[in-house]
């Protein structure tokens, strides 16, 4: 089943989280990544992006019940949004002499940075959309990968749509009544 | 300004919120809030176990339109409150509960009656709160009667740490609610109600399928005057019964699993379904996709969304308060002269239904061995009341059959646990419900195996003199799961067979007067009597072991797969 994005916006109050990782728990719906944090220009509020996976009846659902939680201000769904996303991931990987400069290369390539060195390993960060990331990841595996912590995704609507998305949004417009 | 302790201000709120009587037990981390109650004019009725406290304010709510108030302590006060507010949940019931807690200082170290509630209760609550400053105390009092009565109605908690209720504040009770994430559409889409009416108007066969959400919404008066102006005939949910009198030759009754084959067959062949505060239950609906297979639209109006297209996918969404779209539904329909045509078509189509209900009625005249038939015992109460009483029933094959036959003649009549399917709730929620309208005669209809489920409530019966009538339909087994082993499990009867106490004596020793039925000649006589005697009464009525409700949806099978006696 396809992935889907979507943003939450809630109040920034204790309790918030469990309220709607329990709405997905209870009522069956999956979540693949998460992330939540204060908005900086706001921080009577916070920000839940998740990505999640169903049909359309079931995306429906989920945003239906998201919006009947109290707390929830505004809920966003990315689906036929196009949308800039990024993920970030940490990677502690092995080196020695024969590997450093493979390592480097790498790192550049993919315009990542060394954030911390120690004797036998090197801590690299970058950060990019999932194909990006999980790339990134399968290049260093070879190296020797001791750690890695990747972030959730965060997303964000482009400034400008292409028509085609335009129709597709406009299609939908009906189910935005019931909604 | 003067201040208030934080126990005063939750009675100052409860009155600024018209609440008049509270259902409760007190207990330790709630005994400042009860110390405070004690110099209020708030009526509160002692529960004995606070499941009942929390089914007595649906009952109170349901009968009412009005938010029942529930007061209980902390720990395993709390957790006994559970298993109502789930079924308020369920039936969209607004009531607030109020949970003590143990101190904020305490919270999270296993104190003593420590729970936390709202943990627990978060996906079985409409919203629920945690006060830990006294200053918002007041604030969270007037949104959590607002969340709790507005949009489609629901349970709220407040947990109230001790020492909250003991800091001192200054009171004043909020004029306005302002929650952001929290907007609910009341008002319809005109465009959408504009289709509504145009494909009513196309529809050869058209059927209101009504729920729960007419009568929480008061819209039993403009739905029956949209049926009755259209000629449409309405078929109503468990939670919909007495939304349009059951008189009226349009009321076709209860539909789904124990609905009658007129009103089912009705369901498979309109073309145009109009679902109006209904949410496509499965215990309605049967199988999901032979669910109204003739039906090329369905409508439906509902004040939330979520609700719309779950089930069944819905052509024609109306989201909005019911009262306001079937007002603004009629006004559409009273310009509309074209509607005058189609009346012939629909007349063919409402007498084509009482002709299917006429070749099938739902039970034939009684039984002849002497023994008392259930469908007697309902016809008795009807004559009895005239059918204007408060019936709360619990759950199980007396609460079908009080559905299937009581003749509701209008809105907040019946009081059953319609979602959650408690057993226990009659008891209690009939004793709510005389507080809700003391004017009303109510009569709890129960059987042996539910009325067990909370039969500590007669204590509360007993000690505030409650005027109400106890039917216990006893039939010594758990009769609605006897009758689906009897179908679907080769009638291996496992552990449905109860032995059951002597509950004449039982009511005698709580001071309640208690009758008994065994033959079907008794039955006229003694339920007379029994209603004609002052006061709290309870009938013990033997009825046969054997008898099922009919007809039947078999589980998982598809509404036009009904089976019969």
């Amino acid at each position: 089943m396809p992935s889907h994005t979507i943003s939450v916006l809630v109040e920034n109050e204790f309790g918030v989280l469990a309220r709607v990782a329990g709405l997905f728990s209870s009522r069956g719906f999956n979540i693949e990544s998460l992330t939540v944090n204060e908005d900086p220009l706001d921080p009577t509020v916070s920000r839940i992006v998740l990505v999640t996976s169903g049909d359309d009846q079931i995306l429906e659902q989920i945003n239906k019940q998201l919006n009947k939680l109290i707390p929830v201000i505004k809920v966003t769904d990315f689906q036929g949004v196009e949308t800039v996303d990024r993920e970030m991931v940490v990677v502690r990987v092995a080196v020695d002499e024969r590997t450093r400069s493979e390592l480097d290369s790498i790192v550049s390539a993919f315009r990542g940075h060394v954030i911390d060195i120690g004797q036998r390993s090197v801590t690299v960060e970058m950060t990019g959309d999932a194909d990006k990331v999980k790339a990134f990841i399968a290049l260093l595996k070879p190296l020797g990968v001791k750690e890695v912590v990747r972030s959730g995704k965060v997303a964000m609507a482009r400034a400008v749509q292409s028509r085609k998305n335009h129709r597709a949004r406009a299609g939908r417009e009906e189910e935005e009544v019931a909604r | 300004m003067k201040k208030l302790t934080g126990a005063q201000i939750v009675i100052e709120s409860l009155i600024a919120e018209g609440v008049t009587v509270v259902f409760g037990h007190p207990g330790g981390a709630i005994l400042p809030t009860y110390d405070a109650l004690l110099d209020s004019k708030i009526k509160h009725v002692l529960v004995r176990h606070e499941q009942g406290a929390t089914h007595m304010a649906e009952g109170y709510a349901r009968a009412s339109g009005r938010p029942g108030v529930v007061l209980v302590t902390s720990g395993p006060g709390a957790t006994n409150a559970v298993t109502g507010i789930a079924d308020a949940y369920m039936d969209s019931t607004p009531i607030i509960v109020i949970s003590g807690q143990v101190p904020t200082t305490l919270i999270g170290n296993d104190a003593f009656q420590e729970a936390d509630i709202v943990g627990i209760t978060r996906p079985c609550t409409k919203h629920n709160y945690l006060v830990k400053d006294v200053k918002d105390l007041a604030r969270i009092f007037k949104e959590a009667f607002y969340v709790a009565t507005t949009g489609r109605p629901g349970p709220v908690l407040i947990d109230l740490p001790k020492d909250v209720q003991q800091q001192e504040h200054a009171f004043k009770y909020p004029d306005k609610v302002e929650i952001r994430g929290f907007k609910p559409t009341l008002k319809g889409n005109p465009r959408q109600i504009e289709l509504a009416v145009a494909a009513i108007e196309r529809s050869d066969r058209p059927l209101f399928y009504v729920g729960g959400g007419v009568q929480w919404s008061g819209a039993a008066a403009e739905l029956t005057e949209l049926a009755r102006g259209l000629g449409v005939p309405v078929c109503e949910t468990l939670m919909g019964l007495g939304s349009l009198p059951a008189s009226d030759p349009l009321c076709l009754g209860m539909l789904g699993m124990h609905g009658s084959y007129a009103t089912n067959t009705a369901v498979c062949n309109t073309d145009c379904l109009v679902a109006v505060g209904a949410r496509f239950d499965d215990r309605v609906t049967g199988r999901l996709s032979d669910f109204a297979p003739k039906a090329n639209c369905i409508i439906h109006i509902d004040v939330d969304p979520s609700s719309i297209s779950k089930n069944v996918e819905v052509d024609i969404p109306i989201v909005g308060d019911i009262k306001l779209v079937l007002k603004e539904i009629l006004a559409a329909v009273r310009g509309r002269e074209s509607l005058g045509a189609r009346r012939p078509a629909w007349t063919r189509w409402h007498q084509q239904i009482l002709q299917w209900a006429k070749q099938r009625p739902l039970y034939a005249n009684g039984r002849r061995d002497g023994q008392v038939s259930p469908v007697a015992v309902i016809e008795q109460l009807h004559k009895l009341t005239g059918g204007e009483c408060v019936v709360a029933t619990d759950v199980g094959q007396h609460q079908m059959w009080v559905a299937q036959l009581f003749p509701f003649e209008r809105p907040r009549s019946l009081l059953t646990s319609g979602g959650l399917g408690t057993m226990g709730y009659g008891l209690p929620a009939g004793i709510g419900a005389k507080f809700a309208a003391p004017d009303r005669q109510v009569v709890v209809v129960s059987g042996d195996g539910s009325i067990q489920m909370n039969l500590q409530e007669l204590g509360t019966v007993a000690e505030q003199r409650i005027d109400i009538k106890v039917l216990v339909l006893n039939n010594y087994f758990l009769g609605m799961v006897r009758q689906w082993q009897e179908r679907f499990y080769n009638e291996r009867y496992s552990y449905s067979a109860m032995s059951v106490p002597n509950f004449v004596k039982i009511a005698e020793a709580y001071g309640i007067r208690g009758f008994r039925i065994e033959k079907a000649e008794e039955l006229a006589p003694v339920m007379k009597e029994a209603f004609q005697t002052p006061g709290p009464v309870l009938v013990d009525i033997v009825i046969p072991r054997d008898e099922a409700v009919m007809p039947m949806i078999p589980p998982g099978g598809a509404m036009s797969e009904m089976l019969f006696a």
